[in-house]
């Protein structure tokens, strides 16, 4: 080790119930990996590191500076390295939309374990199972018994698990709001423990698109327009865009790229419930004109055209949202 | 007046059916009501100093406008453990604000799909015109709502609590 490098700050990142683009997404931020490397020590990264979980144990309580944890809570491996690196780490951050509201992952909790095992190893098409066999948490063998970590029942969001300092949404975050979040560790500036490393405001806020007058006569999906206007807001063309309930930070770049927003940076300050507030929107500017002239059959055919509302208003808020789960039988 | 006449009888009818077919005999539900402050509540009100009988199951919050309902409250609501909620604002046209009945009308069927795939029975939300003079139909749209409530049975989150 060169002298002064024990001063560097001591990183950790990690993933969970994740896809891994939040990994890719640190990448991102370009040159400014360098900055990040001058700066830091690297004592826990799986990707792109050769560490093992024994490496973890071994360092002393609330010896790494920093950890970014991506990934929802899905199975007790996730959930014990989640409260492992909380006990190393001074600062934990949720990282990413998984980490901070369950994100995709989060949608299996329309169903139950049986459920998910069900679609995934032996009701459907493309497999080929005829012993049934299903992931268990221990098997004997002849060598022994191995074992595999247990499948929960619910996807949580990193902190219903354990005490989370930071969050920084998005899918993955967007590479401004990464290089922000390390400045302000690196130069000791964080703001108060619990915030949200994001603008208070919404992505409409910092979409570039024409906003007039909200008013939509008929939801639309893409491929159903005839044509689009690259300058105007989707939401008025049509399209349902999660802009009006999401938080920021993104300079709406999928807007810049023609789609709308889905809603990965989660609610905004104001809102504990993403999907209630984006109902509350959409169906406040859906089928406006002519109102009062509309039979309750032709709104329930309007909103009908919501097709998914659960999949469409919480794709990444679904744990952390009200009703974080569905009923089951 | 004559249609309110036959939807109450019919209203009537409904009740003694679901009475007669309800097993669930001692489950009294809780509902809440979100009711607007120029209608549904003054509804209620006449309802009251009439003396007019309905099932005391309703626990009433008067908002300024049905349009104020916000998801979240019927949500939260429904998580807390109601059984049922009872969302009445002003008939079409009438509205103090000028249209929001109609966007509340909107969003609880949009919530409604949504309470479908919760795996949660619609059923439990209802919105309903009732007008400052319907005291009749505010003490009947009650008791019909009792009564559906009392066959779908109690809010299955309050027995996760």
């Amino acid at each position: 080790m060169k002298r002064g490098e024990t001063e560097k700050l001591k990183f950790a990142l990690y993933w969970a119930a994740s896809c891994g683009g939040c990994e890719i997404g640190v990448l991102d931020i370009d040159e400014k990996i360098l900055d990040f490397a001058a700066a830091a020590n690297i004592v826990f990264w799986p990707v792109a590191v050769d560490t093992k979980y024994k490496d973890v144990e071994a360092i002393e309580d609330g010896n790494i500076d920093v950890c970014f944890f991506n990934g929802a809570v899905r199975t007790s491996e996730n959930e014990n390295m989640a409260k492992l690196l909380r006990k190393k780490a001074k600062v934990l951050i949720a990282f990413g939309a998984c980490a901070c509201n369950g994100g995709i992952p989060g949608l299996a909790n329309v169903a139950n374990r049986e459920e998910v095992f069900d679609i995934a190893y032996l009701d459907n098409p493309s497999t080929a199972n005829p012993e049934k066999t299903l992931p268990r948490t221990s098997t004997e063998v002849r060598e022994g018994s191995l074992t595999l970590p247990e499948f929960y029942d619910v996807v949580k969001s990193l902190d219903q698990v354990v005490d989370v300092d930071y969050y920084l949404p998005g899918c993955p975050p967007a590479p401004q709001l990464i290089s922000n979040a390390i400045d302000a560790i690196v130069q000791k500036k964080l703001p108060p423990k619990g915030s949200v490393l994001a603008p208070l405001k919404s992505v409409c806020d910092e979409c570039k698109l024409k906003k007039s007058e909200k008013k939509i006569g008929e939801i639309k999906r893409m491929y159903e327009l005839k044509e689009l206007d690259p300058d105007r807001c989707l939401l008025e063309q049509g399209i349902i865009c999660m802009g009006p309930a999401t938080r920021g930070g993104c300079n709406a770049r999928c807007l810049d790229a023609n789609m709308p927003c889905t809603g990965c940076g989660g609610p905004t300050p104001e809102s504990s419930d993403q999907g209630a507030r984006m109902i509350s929107a959409l169906a406040s500017i859906l089928g406006i004109e002519g109102e009062e002239k509309m039979s309750q059959e032709e709104v329930e055919g309007m909103i009908a055209k919501v097709i998914d509302p659960l999949g469409t208003f919480y794709k990444y808020t679904f744990p952390t949202s009200i009703i974080n789960r569905k009923v089951m039988k | 007046m004559k249609k309110k006449m036959e939807n109450e009888e019919s209203i009537r009818e409904e009740r003694s059916f679901t009475k007669a077919e309800s097993t669930k005999g001692n489950f009294e539900p809780s509902i809440i009501g979100f009711l607007c402050n120029w209608c549904a509540y003054a509804g209620a009100d006449l309802a009251g100093t009439s003396r007019m009988k309905y099932p005391p199951n309703i626990k009433s919050i008067r908002l300024m406008c049905s349009g104020r309902v916000d998801p979240v409250f019927v949500l939260e609501s429904l998580k807390r453990g109601v059984d049922g909620v009872l969302v009445a604002g002003c008939h079409p046209g009438d509205c103090h604000y000028q249209s929001g009945n109609y966007k509340t009308n909107r969003r609880i069927v949009l919530l409604k799909k949504l309470l479908d795939q919760l795996g949660i029975d619609p059923n439990r939300v209802r919105f309903e015109y009732v007008s400052a003079s319907e005291g009749q139909k505010f003490a009947s749209v009650v008791a019909k709502f009792v009564d559906e409530l009392k066959t779908i049975g109690p809010n299955p989150l309050r027995e996760e609590r």
